[in-house]
C-alpha cells in the first residue's frame, strides 16, 4: 500500500502547489480560460480512508480514460480530504472553492456531508457541484440544490429488492438493524423496511450506533433471541469490528446487509473469520461479479490502472467514476465552455443519459439519478475469495421507489424513528 | 438483566483494555515527568509489528510479544537518544514527543495502509464460554482472557515496584528525583527503564486491544485520548489509580452505549469535568 501514503502527500502537496497557482492565476488570469480546475473531495481521513481512496481511484480512473482533456480544455485535478463529517466537509470545500477557485467539484463521500455540501452548493450557484457517492437521500429530495448533480443513486434506492427477498425467499419475519447514526443508514434501513414491512416482516428494534464506534458488544447484548436475522448497515473498519464481535459472542443469526457491509474492502479484510458471510444477501449500485462485459471492461480497466488497489471496484470508485464520467460528457456536449455561471454546462449535465458499466443512467427533475439496482448474496469464488453474485437486477430505480412522489414525500424524511413497525 | 450483567462486564474487560494502555503512560509521566503524547503511536506501532509477527509465524502469542519487545526497544531508543537531551524541559519533551506520533502514523500508514488488520487469537481463547451462574449466557472468551491478563500486569506492575530495587528506586524517583540521584542511583539507567517498560506495555496493548477489536489508522490517537483521560481522572503517576479511572471510564462508555447511544460519548467528558473541577489530582494522585 505504498500508493495510500502518496495519495496523502500529494493531497497536501496539492494544497501547496494549489495555494501557489492560486496566487499566481491573480497575475495572470488568461492561464485559467485553456484549462479546467476540477475538486476532488473524499475521505482521506478517518473510518472511511480506504473508501476515500477508492472513490479518488475512481474519478481519477474516468479523467484517465479522457486524457484529462474535456471539451477541448486540459483538466486539472485538485484533491481534498475530509473526514466524513459535515463540518470537514465543508472546510475541504471552502477552500477548493474559494481558494483553489475550482471549476467544478466532485464529493463528498459520505451521507451527512452531502446534505451539507448541498446547502454549500446554494451559496456558490456559479460553481457546479457533481455529488461523489454520499447517499442520504434527502441531499436530493427535499430542498434540493439547482446547481448539485447526483449521477449516483441514493441510500434508499440501493436497498431495492432487498427488503421483498429477505421477507419473502429467505422467510425472514423479524429482523432488528444495527446502523451507523447518521443520514446515509437512516436512508438505507429506510429503504429496506419499505418492502420489508410491506411485505409482512417486522423489525423489533433499531440499533444506531457513533461512527468510528470499535466497541459493539453492548449493543450486541441488546439482540434479542427472538429474532430471524440481523440487518446491518455499517461501512469499512465498523462493520469488520461488529462481524468479528457478534461471531466471538456466539451470535449465529444469520445477515441482511446493508450496501456498503459486504463491499469489497470489507470481503477483503484481513482474518480468517469471514464463513459467517456466506448467504448474506444485499443490494446496491454495484456487484462485483455481474457478467457483463461493460462491467468487466470496467474492472479490468480499474484493475490495471491501480494495480495496488482494491481487488474490485468498490461501490465508492462506481460513483465517482460516474461522476467523472458525466462530467466529462458535460463538458464535451458544451465544448468547454464555462461561461454565464456555467449555465450552459449544467443544462448538459441535466438532460445527460450515460451508458455505464451499470447499465443506463438518467437524471430526474431534481438532479438524482435513476439507475438500475443490484440484488446480490455472498458466494465463495476462486482463490478463497468471497463475492457478491448477482440475483436479480432491479431496472431502472426512481428516487421514490416506484412510488407516486406526494405519497412517498408524505413518508416523511428517514430518521432513527421513521419508518416503523415493530 | 441479562443486558445489564453483560454491559457491565463489557465495560471491565473494556477497562482492562484501557488500563493496559494507560499503565504505561502514567508511569511514565509519575517518574519523568515527561507526557509522551506518542503513547498512542507505540500502541498502533505494537499493534502493527504484532500482527506481522503473527501473521508470518502463525502463532498469536509470539504476536504479543513481539509488539511488546518492538516498542520496549523504540521507547528505549527514544529516551537515550532524544528524551535525555532535553532534561527538565517539560515542555520541550512533549511537544517532540507530538511531532514523533505525527511521524510514526505517517509512516505506518505508509507501510501497512489504511485496511483494517485483524488478529486470529488462538482456538482456545477466540468463541464464547458460558457464563456461570446463568441460563444459557455466552460471553467471548477472548474478552475474559484480557481481563485476566490485565489483572495479572496490575498485579506484576505493582510488585515491579513494590517489591524489586528498581521499583523501590522508580518510587523513590516520583517522590524526589535530586534526592534519588543525590544517594549514589543511576538516574538515568532508571529513567531508561522505566520508559522501556513503559513503552512495552503500549506495544503489549496495541496487541491484546487490537485483537479485542481491530486495527486501523486513527487508534493512535484514540487510545492516547483514552489514556490521558484515564489518567487525568485517576492521576497523573499512580497506577492504582490509573486502573480505577480505566475501570469508571470503560464502565462508563460501555453504559453510555447501551443505554442511550446517542449520548454515550459525553458521559466519558462529564466525568473528565467532574474530576476536575472537584479533584483537580485525579482520584488516586496527589498534590504535586
Amino acid at each position: 500500500m505504498v500508493r495510500s501514503i502518496w495519495g496523502v502527500r500529494s493531497v497536501r502537496g496539492a494544497f501547496l502547489a494549489a495555494t501557489m497557482l492560486a496566487g499566481l492565476s491573480i497575475a495572470a488570469p488568461a492561464q485559467a480560460a485553456d484549462s479546467i480546475k476540477v475538486g476532488g473531495l473524499a475521505t482521506l481521513e478517518g473510518a472511511f480512508t480506504v473508501l476515500g481512496q477508492d472513490g479518488l481511484r475512481g474519478l481519477e480512473l474516468a479523467l484517465k480514460e479522457a486524457n484529462y482533456t474535456a471539451g477541448g480544455k486540459k483538466i486539472e485535478l485538485v484533491k481534498g480530504s475530509s473526514d466524513a463529517t459535515p463540518d470537514s466537509a465543508i472546510r475541504a470545500a471552502r477552500k477548493l472553492v474559494e481558494q483553489d477557485k475550482v471549476d467544478i467539484l466532485v464529493g463528498p463521500l459520505s451521507g451527512d456531508e452531502g446534505v451539507a455540501m448541498r446547502d454549500f452548493a446554494k451559496t456558490h450557484p456559479n460553481v457546479t457541484f457533481i455529488n461523489g457517492s454520499s447517499a442520504a437521500q434527502d441531499t436530493t429530495l427535499r430542498n434540493p440544490a439547482p446547481n448539485f448533480y447526483r449521477f449516483n443513486t441514493d441510500g434508499v434506492q440501493w436497498a431495492a429488492g432487498l427488503g421483498d427477498y429477505s421477507a419473502k425467499t429467505k422467510g425472514y419475519k423479524r429482523v432488528v438493524t444495527v446502523a451507523e447514526d447518521y443520514g446515509f443508514p437512516y436512508s438505507q434501513v429506510m429503504g429496506f423496511m419499505l418492502e420489508f414491512c410491506k411485505a409482512g416482516g417486522k423489525v423489533a428494534d433499531k440499533f444506531w450506533v457513533p461512527i468510528g464506534n470499535k466497541d459493539f458488544s453492548s449493543i450486541i447484548a441488546k439482540i434479542p433471541d427472538n429474532i430471524n436475522a440481523i440487518y446491518v448497515a455499517l461501512g469499512g473498519a465498523d462493520a469488520t469490528n461488529f462481524l468479528t464481535q457478534y461471531e466471538q459472542s456466539g451470535g449465529d443469526k444469520p445477515m441482511i446487509a446493508g450496501s456498503i457491509t459486504v463491499d469489497q474492502t470489507v470481503l477483503g479484510a484481513k482474518g480468517k473469520r469471514r464463513s459467517y458471510l456466506i448467504g448474506t444477501p444485499s443490494a446496491g449500485p454495484i456487484a462485483d461479479t455481474w457478467d457483463d462485459a461493460k462491467w468487466k471492461q470496467f474492472v479490468a480497466d480499474y484493475k490495471k490502472a491501480f494495480p495496488d488497489g482494491l481487488p474490485s471496484p468498490s461501490l465508492f470508485a462506481h460513483a465517482y467514476y460516474l461522476a467523472g464520467k458525466a462530467m466529462v460528457a458535460g463538458l464535451n456536449e458544451v465544448k468547454g465552455d464555462l461561461g454565464d455561471g456555467e449555465k450552459k454546462f449544467q443544462a448538459a449535465l441535466a438532460k445527460l443519459t450515460m451508458d455505464t458499466p451499470t447499465g443506463k443512467v438518467s437524471l430526474d427533475k431534481n438532479r438524482q439519478a435513476v439507475a438500475d439496482i443490484f440484488l446480490t448474496e455472498v458466494v465463495e469464488g476462486p482463490n478463497n475469495t468471497l463475492m457478491n453474485k448477482v440475483v436479480k437486477v432491479i431496472p431502472q430505480v426512481n428516487q421514490t421507489m416506484g412510488m407516486d412522489e406526494a405519497e412517498f414525500l408524505k413518508l416523511g424524511p428517514a430518521s432513527r424513528d421513521n419508518p416503523e413497525c415493530r | 438483566m441479562k443486558q445489564f450483567i453483560l454491559t457491565t462486564l463489557n465495560g471491565l474487560t473494556l477497562g482492562a483494555l484501557y488500563f493496559l494502555v494507560a499503565s504505561g503512560f502514567t508511569l511514565v509521566f509519575g517518574l519523568m515527568r515527561n507526557v509522551n503524547l506518542a503513547h498512542g503511536a507505540l500502541y498502533l506501532l505494537g499493534a502493527y509489528v504484532g500482527w506481522t509477527v503473527a501473521d508470518k509465524v502463525e502463532y498469536w502469542l509470539l504476536g504479543v510479544a513481539a509488539g511488546f519487545a518492538a516498542t520496549a526497544v523504540l521507547g528505549l531508543g527514544l529516551q537515550l537518544l532524544i528524551f535525555r537531551r532535553m532534561e527538565g524541559q517539560d515542555l520541550r519533551q512533549t511537544m517532540v514527543t507530538i511531532g514523533i506520533s505525527i511521524v510514526l502514523a505517517d509512516l505506518m500508514l505508509w507501510f501497512w495502509g489504511g485496511e483494517t488488520y485483524q488478529f486470529t487469537p488462538p482456538e482456545v481463547i477466540d468463541g464464547s464460554l458460558l457464563l456461570p451462574f446463568t441460563p444459557n449466557w455466552r460471553y467471548p472468551s477472548y474478552r475474559i482472557a484480557l481481563l485476566v491478563a490485565a489483572a495479572a500486569i496490575g498485579v506484576g506492575l505493582w510488585l515491579f515496584l513494590n517489591r524489586t530495587k528498581v521499583g523501590m528506586m522508580i518510587r523513590a524517583g516520583v517522590d524526589d528525583r535530586a534526592m534519588l540521584a543525590a544517594s549514589g542511583v543511576n538516574v538515568q539507567r532508571v529513567f531508561a527503564i522505566t520508559f522501556m517498560v513503559g513503552a512495552g506495555l503500549a506495544g503489549f496493548a496495541g496487541v491484546v486491544g487490537g485483537t479485542a477489536l481491530s486495527i486501523a489508522p486513527g487508534e493512535d490517537v484514540r487510545y492516547l485520548l483514552a489514556s490521558l483521560i484515564v489518567v487525568i481522572v485517576g492521576g497523573l503517576g499512580s497506577i492504582t489509580g490509573a486502573a480505577v479511572g480505566a475501570l469508571i471510564i470503560g464502565l462508563a462508555e460501555q453504559y453510555g452505549l447501551a443505554y442511550s447511544p446517542t449520548y454515550g460519548a459525553v458521559y466519558t467528558f462529564l466525568i473528565l469535568v467532574a474530576a476536575l473541577a472537584l479533584r483537580p489530582q485525579g482520584l488516586m494522585g496527589r498534590r504535586a
